[in-house]
């Protein structure tokens, strides 16, 4: 499945199984940023780890240190490769935009990414491969 | 988002690589938001400024950002992570990793203000000003009761604005956005500025728009919107209110989602420290404060954390020493909120009034909770 029409929010190319919520995430308050594990048990990412994953979550809540939260990601190595959002916040785009993490904003009606399928985002021409 | 020349040729590192580095932010939450161009800005009011937050990868980054980085705005910043004056318990990396960030900030030309509520410590400008605010109660309290134009920056974003001295035109910067779509109606009395941290609170995880108007409710004080505007950009992605009906869906706030609030943040029965400051108090509160315990003593140990420009004026006034007398310790440029004075090593429960506050110590402290409004902490915990 290719998921086209994808908005471009920060570019380049990332591919990992999906880690699909529905749920928001605080990045500051829910994420240990030496393994990229949810760290809240009330998420129903609980104990899942964002390392190497395309996350595919609404948008980002909370701290505006959140940033620096996405940011510590990519320099501990436990950061996902790709960021897929309803609609994408200015936590999650500022913090992937230093930390070349690719974010695509999925259009409305796009189709449902499984949990756990191998997904590769391009962003620059707005593509998720499923 | 279209660039004017110059910005595309500092987005491209003809101008070097910071600002290079701003650009790219400035794009992507441009994109984010959906903005058309970038407008100047006023002022820019940056966070990550605490180690707790910010970490080791945070502090590298500024340490090398700071070294061609400088700031094009008037540009104040949050707290600290401890009063240096007061440095009793805190680690020493910390305070080491703590000195190498405010160095970088420093560097860069910041006013080192160590306050999250600094629309009580500057003059205002005029309404309609467009600034960036990532402290998100700032944010929140600027845009719903100064009349001040900025989206909920994030700590990165505030700082490429404060670099560039421009932000995307969008969002809560256009009137459309701050006319709200959907309304909270609260159908029960409040009674403390809890009831509107709680509302708050509420409010951020069920409201998806940038703003929200309140109905039900009186015109909050100057405490209680503090209250509300920290617990709204707690919970959530919304950065303004307004009190009176709103347009379109009505949500209702009754006592049954405060009490789910409450059980969520609120997490022990009582605490063995009292912590009264997230957003860092300011006059109202510190007189309140004073009123309330007034020749009488605390029972456990209270710690008020404001802003030392706050500070400086209350010791002008006497409030300081009336507090002190009755066994509060002041400590200055920090706030409760991932503070290396509260650890789950040294306490096992704290007693606020914060609901952010609660958030924070529950989440990234790892302590316990016991949330109380101010009259209650005043009249359980003095003799």
């Amino acid at each position: 499945m290719i998921i086209n029409n994808c908005k471009k929010i920060v570019g380049g190319s990332g591919e990992g199984p999906a880690l699909v919520t529905v749920q928001p995430i605080n990045f500051l308050a829910m994420v240990d940023p030496k393994t990229g594990r949810i760290t809240d048990p009330k998420h129903e990412l609980y104990e899942k780890s964002l390392k190497g994953a395309v996350l595919v979550f609404p948008y980002a809540v909370g701290s505006s240190v959140g940033a620096y939260a996405i940011y510590s990601f990519r320099e501990y190595g436990s950061a996902p490769s790709a960021i897929v959002c309803s609609k994408a916040d200015i936590t999650t785009a500022s913090g992937c935009a230093i930390a070349n993490i690719p974010v695509v904003d999925l259009h409305k009606g796009a189709p449902a990414i499984k949990q756990g399928t191998i997904v590769r985002v391009e962003a620059d021409s707005g593509i998720v491969k499923v | 988002m279209e660039l004017a020349r110059d910005e595309e040729e500092a987005l491209a590192g003809k101008k070097g690589e910071a600002l290079a580095s701003a650009y790219r932010i400035l794009v992507a939450i441009g994109e984010a938001t959906g903005a058309a161009k970038l407008v100047p800005i006023k002022w820019a009011h940056v966070s990550g400024v605490n180690y707790n937050t910010i970490g080791d990868a945070g502090v590298q980054f500024l340490d090398k950002f700071s070294s061609t980085a400088r700031v094009a705005v008037k540009t104040t910043v949050n707290p600290i992570g401890y009063d240096r004056d007061h440095p009793e318990g805190i680690p020493e990396k910390f305070q080491e990793k703590q000195a190498s960030i405010v160095e970088s900030y420093g560097r860069m030309g910041v006013t080192p203000s160590f306050t999250c509520t600094p629309y009580e410590v500057f003059d205002i400008p005029q309404k309609g000003t467009a600034v960036s605010f990532a402290e998100s109660n700032a944010a929140v309290f600027s845009n719903s009761l100064l009349g001040l134009m900025t989206n909920k920056e994030s700590a990165l974003s505030a700082l490429a604005s404060s670099i560039t001295g421009k932000a995307p035109l969008s969002d809560l910067r256009l009137e459309e956005a701050r006319n709200p779509k959907v309304g909270i109606e609260a159908d029960f009395k409040f009674e403390s500025e809890l009831d509107y941290g709680l509302m708050g609170y509420f409010a951020g995880k069920a409201v998806k728009e940038s703003s929200v108007a309140f109905s039900g409710i009186a015109m909050p004080s100057t405490i209680e919107a503090k209250a509300l505007s920290a617990a709204i950009g707690t919970s959530g992605s919304c950065g303004m209110f307004t009190v009176g009906q709103g347009r379109g869906e009505k949500i209702s706030f009754t006592r049954k989602e405060a009490k789910a609030a409450m059980d969520e943040l609120s997490t022990a029965e009582d605490g063995d420290v009292i912590t009264l400051g997230s957003p860092q108090l300011g006059m109202n509160e510190l007189d309140l404060l004073a009123k309330l315990t007034e020749g009488k003593k605390f029972t456990k140990r209270c710690m008020i954390f404001c802003s030392r420009a706050i500070h400086g004026q209350a010791a002008k006034v006497g409030l300081t020493g009336r507090l002190e007398r009755s066994g509060a310790e002041f400590m200055c440029d920090s706030c409760t909120c991932l503070t290396p004075y509260v650890t789950k090593e040294k306490h096992d429960s704290v007693v606020s009034n914060s609901v952010k506050g609660a958030y924070y110590l529950n989440n990234s402290n790892k302590v316990k909770v016991a949330l109380k409004d101010l009259r209650t902490i005043t009249k359980e915990y003095t003799e």
